[in-house]
């Protein structure tokens, strides 16, 4: 059964399209079929992340105003086989993302792939309630700050009543995706507390991706981060997170936290 | 068993207390074979010949008449009349049992989630319990009071509809604005309390926070 995942966050910038990149690219690697859809019509990006600008020929707006038919504007990964993503377009707006056309390519992509990645625009309007709208699982991405925590919480309420899931009576599956975690600012106490931004939203926790260059490097060379550098801090972040989603219990890592003889003999601390 | 309806002369204003038995009694002759006496109304009564009609007309199933002096063609209509018949007394028409007032409405509302930013929850009617934590940039007003078993950080109106017996308690506050019936007090004015339980009321024209200890 193919699951809709949506990957969201109100506020721009946070993250949502590098997650994406990597969460999908993670999933595939452990043999899913799965596809990343760009939502973003009009400042579209997943394809630079994922590396695949110069092979969009046709995008989902195209798809859904009938020019082109879904197998030809889904994009083949080169790296993983199972992975695919569909482009938004960068000449329309989101005016052109109806919602019949919208489900029909969900509905059709439902069948192909067993993950269907949905990326975000930012914001809470046309774009990112048409991306939530049929999702069956979301994750929250959400740097430690408080504005950035605030938007979570705006789409968190949108998530629970504006879904097509919510509509029928459901609960849509909800997970936080703390991102951007910078290890020293959290030293110094700088940025808000794990605890805190979970107190706050009270959604379970994903996973804790820490801030580096080797997101930044990873989205300017095309390679979603697991796939460039799969044994560095963030890519390790992304694969435990992949797994939690496919239902595994994995141990919870916060970066850079000092542990203590103590806490090494008795196990790790889970945030 | 057949029961018996006994008209009485004038037709027309017994048919009207029929009637209002009926209205009573509504489903009393749906299915009841009934036998008419028409012991006291003369033949010569004009209303009598449409008088089957009317009965049937209101659902009253008659499958005879007995005690009428001859045989006209109404009474022929329905089969004519009746002999050998043993009255067994009178039978009063049970009336409907009164209708069940509806229930009263809710003067409580209790929400299990946290109310998330952006969102409002307007309960007028009366107290409203919020069992979770109100975000930054949510508002929760009620008629009555507000209780929230969480962290209070948006708005909380409580009194909306005039009421100035209306409270706001909260497990920790760290509300943008409490207001009660009209009079508000904004984050600057609540330092003192921050993070602490409280209990907000009203005391003449200013707002009274104490801490819950």
């Amino acid at each position: 059964m193919a699951k809709v995942l949506v990957v969201t966050s109100g506020k721009g910038g946070v993250g949502k399209t590098t997650s994406t990149a990597a969460l999908g690219a993670a999933l595939a690697k452990s043999g899913k079929k799965v596809v990343v859809v760009d939502f973003d019509v009009g400042l579209r990006n997943l394809d630079i992340v994922m590396g695949a600008e110069r092979r969009v020929v046709f995008d989902m707006i195209n798809v859904i105003q009938g020019e082109a038919n879904l197998g030809q504007a889904l994009i083949r990964d080169k790296r993983v086989e199972t992975l695919s993503i569909l482009p938004a377009s960068q000449t329309r707006d989101k005016d052109a993302l109806t919602s019949e056309g919208v489900a029909k390519v969900i509905a059709e992509l439902r069948e192909k792939f067993d993950w269907v990645i949905c990326d975000s625009p930012a914001g809470i309007e046309r774009g990112a309630s048409l991306a939530m709208h049929h999702a069956d699982v979301a994750v929250i991405v959400t740097n430690p700050e408080v504005s950035s925590v605030r938007d979570s919480d705006r789409i968190i309420g949108l998530l629970d009543s504006k879904t097509e899931m919510a509509a029928k009576g459901g609960r849509i599956e909800k997970h936080l995706l703390l991102t951007r975690f910078d290890t020293v600012r959290a030293a110094r106490g700088d940025m808000l507390k794990t605890e805190d931004v979970l107190e706050i939203l009270s959604i379970p926790l994903l996973g804790i991706i820490p801030e580096s260059t080797e997101v930044l490097r990873a989205s300017n060379l095309g390679t979603p981060v697991v796939l460039s550098n799969p044994d560095s801090a963030p890519a390790r972040a992304y694969f435990d997170a992949a797994r939690r989603l496919e239902g595994q219990v994995v141990p919870m890592v916060v970066p850079g936290e000092k542990r203590s003889f103590m806490t090494r003999l008795f196990g790790r601390r889970v945030a | 068993m057949a029961f018996v309806l006994s008209p009485d002369a004038p037709i027309r204003s017994w048919l009207a207390e029929l009637d209002a038995q009926i209205e009573r009694s509504s489903t009393f002759f749906a299915g009841r074979p009934i036998v008419v006496d028409l012991t006291s109304i003369p033949q010569s009564d004009p209303d009598l010949e449409t008088l089957f009609d009317e009965l049937r007309a209101r659902g009253i199933r008659v499958i005879g008449a007995e005690g009428a002096d001859g045989l006209t063609p109404a009474i022929q209509s329905v089969g004519g009349p009746l002999i050998g018949g043993k009255p067994l007394g009178l039978y009063e028409v049970p009336d409907d049992p009164p209708e069940a007032p509806p229930p009263p409405e809710p003067t409580s509302m209790v929400l299990d989630e946290p109310v998330r930013s952006g969102q409002t929850i307007l309960f007028p009617q009366g107290d409203l319990t919020i069992y979770g934590s109100v975000a930054s940039g949510a508002e929760i007003i009620a008629g009555g009071s507000l209780h929230v078993y969480g962290t209070l950080r948006g708005r909380a109106i409580a009194g909306v509809t005039g009421n100035s017996q209306a409270r706001i308690f909260c497990r920790k506050l760290e509300a943008e604005l409490i207001s009660i019936d009209g009079l508000y007090m904004t984050a600057e004015d609540m330092d003192g309390f921050r993070g602490k339980s409280i209990h907000a009321r009203l005391d003449g024209s200013s707002i009274i926070i104490n801490e819950i200890k």
